[in-house]
């Protein structure tokens, strides 16, 4: 009876070490406080309707920026704590973690990193910013995006669940690769909460895939054909093709690690006909793509960037897009250059590594363009130029660090070493995170109405180069010495330990640099009123995102006029602007809580299934079921704002426009805001001890 | 646009940057002083034709890096906003042949890199034994949680987390795994590293041309065990091979299936340990037992 219930879950599955109740304890906190807050300021019926149940999709932008914020630190965390053991874990001293719960951590971080904090910021930046790039009101489907967004803050959610119960999160690999990841080696619940935070919120990008595909081709402004479209639209359409193509492929790879697990199949373990060869291959399938799935964007947000900062149009347009159009097809045929140490021959390597090759033909083609459209221009080396500026550099050392493991004889040597793990940050963290921050520092003026200071910016910048450099440049070292990866000990007549005790130091740099990055915000809050943004066109851009408001009204454009050129904005700017535009009514989608219930419903089911509790995991699917036909039910998804109305909210708006504050003075740097702070709290205490007395 | 008293310096801020690399470069090359750097100190052929083509790769792409990182910066701060004297041309056309070399130069440096690489990965392929004048020497090697069992099957011993090989023989170790996860067999200072998985026989040729300890780990996570799984690879001369062998001999204990059992049973951290006998095609029966065969080359 108890089993049936509550399946494998009992007491035991209650934290109970220092790490789990801590990590349960803030989750709780955190909660508690938000709690607190709402309803305090009552402000829960606000949430639920201006936000949480929000089709628009600037809104859910917003909202995938601070879940992948939060998720960051959460990652960043990780990080430091997987270097702090490694720091300390030589010789005779075993650190302060034990094996199993190092494998964890560095197994969470991963995961963490790549799907909840890079997905999240990209889906972000392209839920926000594609829709105002082709003047666009809404995606296509407004519905499949708030699921979409929904399924990913359940696979947030799961991914954290091991905190509160089960205490175990898997000790794999960000990968979980087989048969490790089978019940043999893997009993406890740590795979099962991996499989499914992957995938629900894998079922969620796919969803976002397709909707911004059928966004992107189908909701263009009339005029603005393929060939006119900015550089991050294309980014993201390359993306979200080939996320279309290679996610169902991770759906079906876990679905069948799930059925191993659970119902006790053998498609991957070692016995019984078991093949897991075949689940690397597969993971991998989609894992590489999985990379320029996140990096492509990126690409695009650069290109932006260096027309912008460079008043310049983007130098050999179309060759960009092919370069691009080239990484996203070749990304589909290098999978097996992961794994050149199977065994596979050298017909097959030399293949995967030629295709491996060719790959780093169009993004050569990317930085020449970009040198390019620098060239001749007039440069301004605001925050994201900066990050361009170090993009460049550390990519370029990811590069090369590439294609040496694209040579599959080099490959043995440096496969699974430290090395390896050196050249996926210095492209995850110089291509994408870079990439996401120039992205975030562009366009926050869009987004909030008023531009990040640039002092405090650039400090958060050189943190984290020369934190990057401290910790990363002596891994590459380490690997050449021998070292491989995910190493909880090591003996200390390796005398790695300076250099690992030098990527600590590093990363605690990192960690200021991201401190900063927070501190930049709340100090560009305490000044918004110097640093609003009026004009809606803070950096004289040249795509339509800065045709409109800053922030945008909820309908984006008032009138949806052609589009005729390429860098459509700097084209009206050249011309002038329609004085008198013609108003006519817009049509809206309406909010749906859908999208909630059936992610809440996705989120049961999946918990039911890591715990083995069949009744629940039947009432999860069912109440999928159920609400997706009930939705299905509802007509009235859609609200006409009359041409008349807007017309007087524009009018209202221009009027309410608060005129440009006088530039005085420069934006406040790191020791000001200290000063503010201080007196803040000095004014704080001072006013208790007042009323005290 | 941000107009901040203090101007911001990209000449500056490059100056200090290379200031900063190099004196990282020193630190570590004095940190690194007497250490093994396993790949840049290959003690057999294998490791050292690698490194070689680790070192034509590195410098083909150094050759294309190098300037292009040049150019770029030089051109970030060239076009500065307040060099006005740089000509702006915001609507400049680039010419077709400057696009079509940006697609050749790379494609021709991609071009070379895979004439190098296709022979380099045929001749470097792990299966494929290598000629010399000693007779090679056969080495099987079981991975299990977490220890590796090597079986001396012309010689008929065996040990645990430590093999000794004679220098200039060419070596060919078997690889397999039995009741483990994929693990991976790496002695860097000798060569590139292959996958040990259950019911596979996979080959891995390596050759030692100077006597010494080599370290030798496990190179993919495989649970708990996973970081203590090392081994000691000693390359001798033959004749201190052959007293190693003789000692060995004389060792006490025997792989026996009681023995190979207990091997079987998860540990971690094991020290060394050395059997003077083993049963008959213990490695076959390791392999038989996954449906595996010995006439499986490693390929699927």
């Amino acid at each position: 009876m108890k089993e049936f219930l509550l399946g494998k879950l009992d007491l035991d599955a209650l934290p109970h070490d220092i790490f789990m109740i801590a990590g349960t304890a803030s989750f709780i906190l955190l909660g508690l406080f938000l709690i607190a807050v709402l309803t305090l300021t009552k402000r829960w019926t606000w949430l639920w309707k201006e936000w949480l149940t929000s089709v628009d999709p600037k809104k859910i932008g917003i909202m995938y920026f601070i879940v992948a914020g939060f998720m960051l630190v959460r990652g960043g965390l990780d990080a430091i704590m997987i270097w702090l053991q490694q720091a300390l874990s030589s010789g005779d001293s075993h650190g302060y973690l034990s094996a199993d719960h190092f494998q964890q951590i560095f197994t969470a971080h991963g995961n963490i990193m790549v799907f909840f904090v890079a997905m999240g910021f990209i889906f972000g930046l392209i839920n926000y910013i594609v829709p105002l790039q082709i003047r666009a009101r809404d995606l296509a489907s407004p519905l499949l995006n708030t699921l979409g967004f929904w399924l990913y803050v359940a696979g947030v959610i799961m991914v954290n669940m091991f905190f509160v119960l089960g205490s175990e999160y898997a000790a794999t690999g960000w990968l979980a690769i087989a048969p490790l990841s089978g019940t043999e080696f893997s009993p406890g619940v740590g795979v099962d909460y991996w499989i499914w935070s992957l995938q629900i919120s894998g079922i969620g990008t796919t969803l976002g895939g397709i909707n911004f595909i059928m966004t992107i081709l189908k909701m263009r402004a009339p005029g603005m054909t393929l060939w006119k479209m900015p550089m991050f639209t294309w980014g993201s359409l390359f993306s979200m093709i080939m996320v279309v193509t290679v996610f169902p492929l991770l759906t079906a790879t876990l679905f069948l690690l799930f059925l191993d697990r659970y119902f006790g199949m053998h498609f991957f373990t070692t016995d019984l006909g078991g093949n897991a060869m075949m689940y690397t291959n597969l993971i991998w399938m989609w894992g590489h793509p999985e990379v320029y799935i996140l990096v492509l964007p990126a690409y695009g947000i650069f290109s932006e960037v260096v027309a912008t900062f460079s008043r310049k149009k983007i130098a050999s347009y179309k060759s960009q897009v092919l370069g691009m159009a080239g990484v996203s097809l070749f990304a589909l045929s290098v999978w097996l250059h992961h794994f050149f140490t199977m065994g596979a021959g050298a017909d097959v390597n030399s293949f995967f590594g030629v295709m491996t090759m060719i790959i780093a033909i169009p993004t050569a083609v990317l930085v020449f363009g970009w040198i390019a459209t620098m060239y001749k221009g007039r440069i301004r080396f605001t925050t994201p130029m900066l990050w361009f500026l170090g993009f460049i550099g550390i990519f370029t050392l990811g590069g090369i660090s590439g294609v040496l493991l694209a040579v599959p004889p080099a490959d043995f040597q440096l496969h699974n070493s430290l090395f390896l793990v050196a050249h996926f940050h210095s492209t995850v963290i110089g291509g994408v995170l870079f990439g996401i921050f120039c992205g975030i520092s562009y366009w926050f003026p869009k987004i909030a109405g008023f531009r990040l200071n640039e002092r405090i910016g650039r400090n958060a910048f050189w943190c984290w180069i020369v934190g990057f450099s401290l910790s990363f440049i002596p891994m590459y070292v380490l690997g050449i010495m021998g070292a491989t990866r995910r190493l909880d000990h090591y003996d200390a007549s390796t005398g790695w330990q300076p250099l690992y005790i030098m990527m600590f130091i590093g990363g605690l740099v990192i960690a200021c640099g991201v401190a900063l990055q927070i501190v930049q915000i709340i100090a560009s809050v305490i000044q918004k009123r110097r640093l609003a943004d009026t004009t809606g066109d803070p950096w004289d851009g040249r795509t339509l995102e800065w045709a409109t408001a800053s922030p945008p009204p909820f309908y984006n454009f008032a009138t949806i006029e052609p589009v005729t050129t390429q860098d459509a904005f700097a084209e009206i700017k050249k011309r002038g602007a329609n004085p008198e535009p013609k108003y006519v009514d817009i049509h809206m989608p309406r909010n749906t809580s859908a999208g909630i219930y059936i992610a809440a419903f996705a989120f049961v089911a999946s918990f039911a299934f890591v715990w083995h509790i069949n009744w629940l995991a039947v009432v999860g699917i069912i109440g999928i079921i159920i609400s997706a036909i009930a939705r299905t039910f509802n007509d009235n998804v859609e609200y006409r704002i009359p041409a008349v109305v807007i017309k007087k909210m524009e009018e209202q708006r221009k009027k309410n426009a608060p005129a440009k504050v006088e530039e005085d003075g420069e934006d406040m740097s790191l020791w000001e805001f200290i000063k503010i702070v201080l007196k803040w709290a000095v004014d704080v205490v001072r006013k208790r001890r007042l009323k005290t007395w | 646009m941000p107009k901040n008293r203090k101007k911001y310096s990209p000449g500056r801020a490059l100056a200090l940057v290379i200031l900063g690399l190099t004196s990282l470069a020193v630190v570590i090359a004095v940190l690194l002083q007497g250490k093994n750097i396993a790949l840049l100190h290959p003690k057999g052929m294998v490791a050292q034709e690698e490194l070689n083509l680790l070192f034509i790769t590195a410098g083909l792409m150094f050759l294309l890096a190098v300037p292009t990182l040049f150019v770029l910066y030089f051109t970030a701060w060239k076009y500065r906003e307040s060099n006005t004297n740089a000509k702006h041309e915001p609507n400049r056309r680039h010419s077709k042949s400057l696009i079509l070399a940006m697609w050749l130069v790379p494609g021709v440096l991609a071009a070379v890199l895979a004439l190098i690489m296709i022979p380099a990965t045929h001749k470097l392929e792990p299966n494929k034994s290598i000629t010399a004048d000693k007779k090679p020497l056969t080495i099987q090697v079981v991975a299990m949680r977490w220890k590796w069992v090597f079986i001396y099957p012309e010689q008929n011993i065996a040990t645990v987390n430590f093999v000794q090989i004679p220098e200039d023989t060419p070596v060919k170790f078997e690889l397999t795994a039995d009741k483990a996860p994929m693990t991976s067999f790496w002695i860097p200072n000798l060569g590139g590293m292959l996958y040990a998985m259950t019911g596979h026989n996979n080959q891995l040729h390596l050759i030692a041309d100077t006597p010494g300890d080599y370290p030798g780990s496990s190179a993919e996570i495989n649970g708990e065990g996973f970081a203590g799984m090392q081994f000691i690879t000693r390359a001798s001369t033959q004749d201190d091979f052959d007293r190693w062998l003789q000692k060995t001999k004389r060792s006490p204990d025997v792989l026996d299936t009681a023995e190979y059992n207990k091997l079987l049973q998860p540990s971690e951290n094991n020290s060394a340990a050395f059997y003077s006998a083993t049963e008959a095609d213990m490695y076959g029966t390791v392999l038989k037992k996954y449906g595996g065969s010995e006439s499986h080359h490693g390929h699927y």
